[in-house]
């Protein structure tokens, strides 16, 4: 390897290290000189602190539930381990709530994993493709023989997560509040799922219960309108079937609409 | 003779309304594309509704040309792709690295200027230049670290990636500044050995001493007004050179868009100015 591939091994080595002055002993005479400089802390400090901003930034919902000073401290460990792979900072944190699934610290919160999920979906769906959004409408105009076999295709910005334990979309949907206090005192204290998309130019989210997220699951694994309500069914058999799909419609979850067998989609779809 | 682009601020989120509504004069708008490689949504759309009023510069952070590593060949392909989408007037990087091994590590680190350096990193600016088919600015970063192996100084070096690749220059005023005293250099000197005809862009910001080691330690941080000093090394160089495309940059500590918009007039009325002066020497 050439000499600037050496220092740059070295370099960002130091750089990430828990205590660079332990990596420059480890590291060529040449760098352990430049990390005892007082200057290399900027950069250090540089790419820390950018990391660990991105990571604060991009999860507004952990933030409010554990405060400033704990998700520093977390972002901290996870940033080290975790280094981006692509530029894109407003993108950065895939892999937080695996993280946070698995952190000591966190181990008495264990509905924090699933908001730094959703806080991911928010930051995922902001970004997505700009698919068009299968209209209400558009359903009933379907000739009711051909709708057992039709498929609705996820929006990309759509994501959904589901909890049998913790609620959720109560959680989430308070602590994305600026105003919402972080008090959980009030909060019932069952399993729920929610439900995350951009219909058009704004992320929202609705919360969705078990039949909802079989029905997703199916929609998103190719499957057919009759096996997705099947599956619904499956999850809840008390499910009202007409008004699942009106929640999931209203909420623009879908991209397409269209019949198998590889037909072209039957009904427009409005573009936003 | 009038320039096409006179000075120009950097596109913030919280400035995308009034970077809408402020007359199409001239004026530009400069961004990360980083900040705008993603599949959709309304960060594109306000990039997409700003670019239709104003021009637009790319300026990246995260290609790595200092990297003894080709550049990611995704990130090429999304910034080609967005810059097809915007057309920009300008696009310009650092002459500095920020990923290794498949890791992004925010912030433009340094490296040994050699010859062996200089070669990789004309082979990178040639492989981007390539892509994009356009020549490309690279910018002088600030440098905080004393190097005992450079073998090129950093004018000489940039001088020759344009000799070898035919690229342009983006002189950072507020770096030169900052490195030139972090590391006990002359600011005017460097200032004065930037190559004229090279010189595509100039950038202006503020900086700050380091909050521990006080005035020993400037960082270019983004984050305040352009310091007097920084003013007068520009108006040293757009004296020699002319007028150039010019930005105020600010990143941290963001004021209203009417406060930056007037660092931005300040630097158009000197551009203008020695434009002016320039036509009246010729006739």
């Amino acid at each position: 390897m050439s000499a600037l591939g050496r220092f740059q091994d070295a370099f960002a080595c130091a750089l990430l290290a828990n205590d660079p002055s332990s990596a420059s002993g480890a590291a060529p005479r040449d760098l352990s000189a430049l990390v005892r400089q007082p200057a290399f802390a900027v950069y250090r400090n540089t790419v820390h602190g950018g990391l660990i901003d991105a990571i604060v930034a991009n999860h507004p919902a952990v933030e409010r539930l554990v405060g400033d000073e704990w998700l520093r401290a977390a972002a901290a460990v996870f940033v080290r381990s975790h280094p981006p792979t692509h530029p894109t900072l407003a993108d950065y944190g895939e892999g937080f709530d695996r993280f946070l699934a698995g952190f000591g610290p966190a181990s008495a919160m264990p509905y924090l994993p699933l908001v730094a999920r959703l806080d991911r979906a928010w930051t995922e769906a902001h970004a997505a493709r700009d698919d068009p959004v299968v209209d209400p409408a558009s359903m009933t105009a379907l000739a009711p023989e051909r709708l057992a076999d039709a498929l609705l295709v996820p929006h990309a910005a759509s994501r959904w997560v589901r909890s049998d334990e913790h609620p959720i979309h109560a959680l989430w949907t308070r602590s994305r509040d600026p105003d919402g206090g972080n008090d959980l005192a009030d909060v019932a204290w069952r399993g729920e799922g929610v439900l995350v998309t951009r219909p058009i130019d704004a992320v929202r989210w609705i919360g969705i219960g078990p039949a909802h997220c079989a029905f997703l699951d199916a929609c998103a694994a190719g499957r057919p309108l009759a096996e997705a309500a099947g599956g619904a069914l499956d999850a809840d058999g008390s499910t009202d079937l007409a008004r699942l799909m009106a929640d999931l419609l209203d909420a623009g979850a879908f991209a397409r609409l269209s019949v198998a067998h590889g037909s072209a989609p039957v009904a427009p779809t409005t573009f936003p | 003779m009038a320039i096409a682009l006179s000075a120009g601020l950097s596109l913030k989120p919280a400035h995308y309304a009034d970077a809408l509504a402020s007359p199409a004069d001239a004026r530009w708008f400069e961004v990360h594309p980083e900040n705008y490689c993603v599949d959709g949504g309304p960060r594109l759309a306000w990039l997409d509704a700003v670019r239709a009023r104003h021009p637009l510069s790319l300026h990246g952070v995260s290609l790595s040309l200092a990297s003894d590593e080709r550049p990611d060949e995704t990130r090429l392909a999304r910034l080609v792709a967005l810059a097809r989408r915007v057309e920009p007037a300008l696009i310009s990087e650092h002459l500095a690295w920020s990923s290794w091994r498949g890791a992004y590590l925010p912030d433009l680190l340094p490296f040994p200027r050699t010859r062996e350096a200089l070669d990789r990193i004309a082979a990178n600016v040639s492989i981007v230049q390539d892509a994009l088919k356009r020549a490309i600015a690279i910018e002088n970063p600030s440098q905080y670290l004393a190097f005992d192996d450079h073998e090129i100084d950093e004018v000489a070096f940039l001088s020759e990636l344009v000799r070898r690749t035919g690229c342009r220059l983006l002189v950072d005023v507020n770096n030169v500044y900052v490195s030139a005293r972090n590391l006990g250099l002359d600011a005017a000197a460097i200032v004065d050995a930037f190559p004229a005809d090279a010189v595509a862009e100039i950038h202006l910001a503020g900086h700050a001493a380091d909050p521990r080691l006080g005035e020993s330690l400037l960082v270019d941080t983004h984050d305040a007004p352009v310091a007097p000093a920084v003013w007068a090394l520009f108006a040293r160089l757009v004296a020699r050179i002319g007028p150039r495309p010019s930005l105020i940059e600010r990143d941290g500590n963001l004021p209203t868009h009417a406060e930056l918009d007037a660092e931005r007039a300040r630097a158009a009325a000197h551009l203008s100015a020695v434009d002016e002066r320039a036509a009246e020497a010729i006739a």
